[in-house]
């Protein structure tokens, strides 16, 4: 289908970005448009105004200078996890971003737009919720940061505001962690039924500390901080999966097309035992 | 109404388009290039890719007013005169195709992919296609073609 018609505005700067935004009180962030086009194609939005951010050089660079490596919103998926930056400090991030859409997808989209997008499938929001990032928005009054725990509020809704632009997002480095990103779909490019981000500081042998977030098991990325906490010391398979069995407490998933509401926990609980058996490299 | 400048196969054009108008529409519509097809229209399927800028997008989640000042190449830019493309060799030579509608998109991806890792496995091939579908699930001689561009290529050992 064809979207229905709309004003378009091209902003090079983030100044001239909030200024287009502020114009019209029915105005859509484009950033990649891997979400946007669709949506708009099927016209489940017809926005008056598009303000396109793609050619914003400002927010596209990924600086990895101090203890933290902050990539502009808006960064494609392609060169967030090819960075040597995010694969050495933030693997997690590299792995979930990995396994997102498809190749052509992932040229296009980027990081801070599935982020402001806030699918609840989405594979990176459980990555910057279970890694503590930090958001960067701005907005008329200036800028401001927003942890990771306040970022996502619900179904395709977030801290930013209306009048606002997600310019970065800033993930403590985490290196020497071992990491992996667990999805469960049903074909290649489809969106999670399930996804489970894990990572782990190993000391002996034995976890020393875990961040665990979960995907598509509410209207929000999950922390699952039951499961941190008991994997404190595991150093077995057994061990792990008993932790594991925690990772559907207090979970509120739905049931759709793919799955019920037991069968999403009972994912969760088996897809958090393989995430941090293969994160900590136990068997 | 925007003004546009695309470098489309090697040649420049112009022209004046609605904000909403899609990259592939532009494309088939005003420049003719209807090598690229639409599919699924819903970015699943991968018939309507292109490179632009030089890496593979799905034209249909591209409007045309983002393509202002970007170069594209078609299914239609990627021969010189008589001489096909190595890609294009392959997939005739491998029968990388049944009823043909999703090879514009298909070749395409495979230059994107080969330009990245000019040698890769079955498995990086199949993973690097994930978003170009086969509805005659013609997979295997997508795949061989495919192995055969890179050896081609001469990214093959």
């Amino acid at each position: 289908m064809i979207p229905a018609a709309f004003d378009y505005t091209r902003a090079t700067t983030v100044d001239e970005a909030l200024t287009a935004l502020a114009s019209s009180d029915d105005a859509k962030i484009l950033g990649g448009g891997q979400s946007l086009l669709p949506v708009l194609r099927q016209r489940l939005n017809a926005p008056e105004l598009i303000v396109d951010c793609s050619a914003i050089d400002e927010i596209k660079g990924i600086d990895a200078g101090g203890d933290k490596v902050t990539i502009g919103a808006g960064a494609t998926h392609h060169a967030v996890m090819n960075d040597p930056a995010v694969k050495a400090s933030v693997e997690l991030l590299a792995q979930a971003t990995e396994t997102v859409a498809d190749p052509q997808i992932r040229h296009r989209g980027t990081l801070g737009g599935s982020l402001a997008h806030a699918d609840p499938r989405a594979d990176q929001p459980p990555v910057a919720l279970a890694l503590d990032a930090e958001f960067t928005i701005a907005g008329p009054s200036g800028k401001r940061t927003v942890p990771a725990s306040e970022f996502f509020i619900g179904p395709f809704e977030t801290a930013v505001g209306e009048d606002e632009l997600l310019v970065s997002v800033a993930f403590p480095k985490y290196d020497g962690w071992g990491s992996h990103y667990e999805k469960f779909n049903r074909t290649a490019q489809a969106w999670s039924i399930v996804g489970i981000a894990a990572a782990v500081r190993m000391d002996g042998g034995k976890i020393a500390e875990a961040r665990i977030g979960l995907t598509n098991v509410g209207g929000t990325p999950v922390r699952a901080t039951a499961v941190e906490q008991a994997l404190v010391g595991a150093s077995s398979m057994a061990e792990i999966a008993a932790a594991a069995e925690r990772a559907s407490d207090g979970i509120e998933p739905f049931a759709d097309e793919d799955a019920d509401v037991e069968f999403r926990k009972h994912l969760a609980r088996v897809l958090t035992k393989r995430a941090v058996a293969k994160a900590a490299g136990i068997e | 109404m925007q003004h546009i400048s695309v470098n489309v196969d090697g040649t420049q054009y112009e022209g004046d388009v609605e904000p909403r108008t899609l990259l592939v529409h532009w494309l088939r519509n005003e420049v003719g290039k209807v090598g690229t097809v639409v599919g699924c229209d819903t970015s699943n399927c991968g018939a309507c890719t292109i490179l632009m800028n030089g890496r593979s997008v799905k034209s249909c989640s591209v409007l045309a007013v983002q393509a202002d000042g970007a170069s594209v190449t078609t299914i239609q830019g990627i021969s010189t005169g008589d001489d096909w493309h190595p890609v294009q060799t392959a997939f005739k030579e491998c029968h990388g195709l049944q009823c043909g509608y999703c090879t514009p998109g298909m070749v395409m991806s495979a230059i994107d992919l080969l330009g990245e890792n000019p040698n890769p496995s079955e498995a990086e091939i199949r993973e690097g296609l994930e978003g170009n579908l086969c509805r005659c699930t013609g997979y295997h001689n997508i795949v061989r073609s495919v192995e055969k561009a890179a050896e081609l290529m001469g990214g093959a050992k």
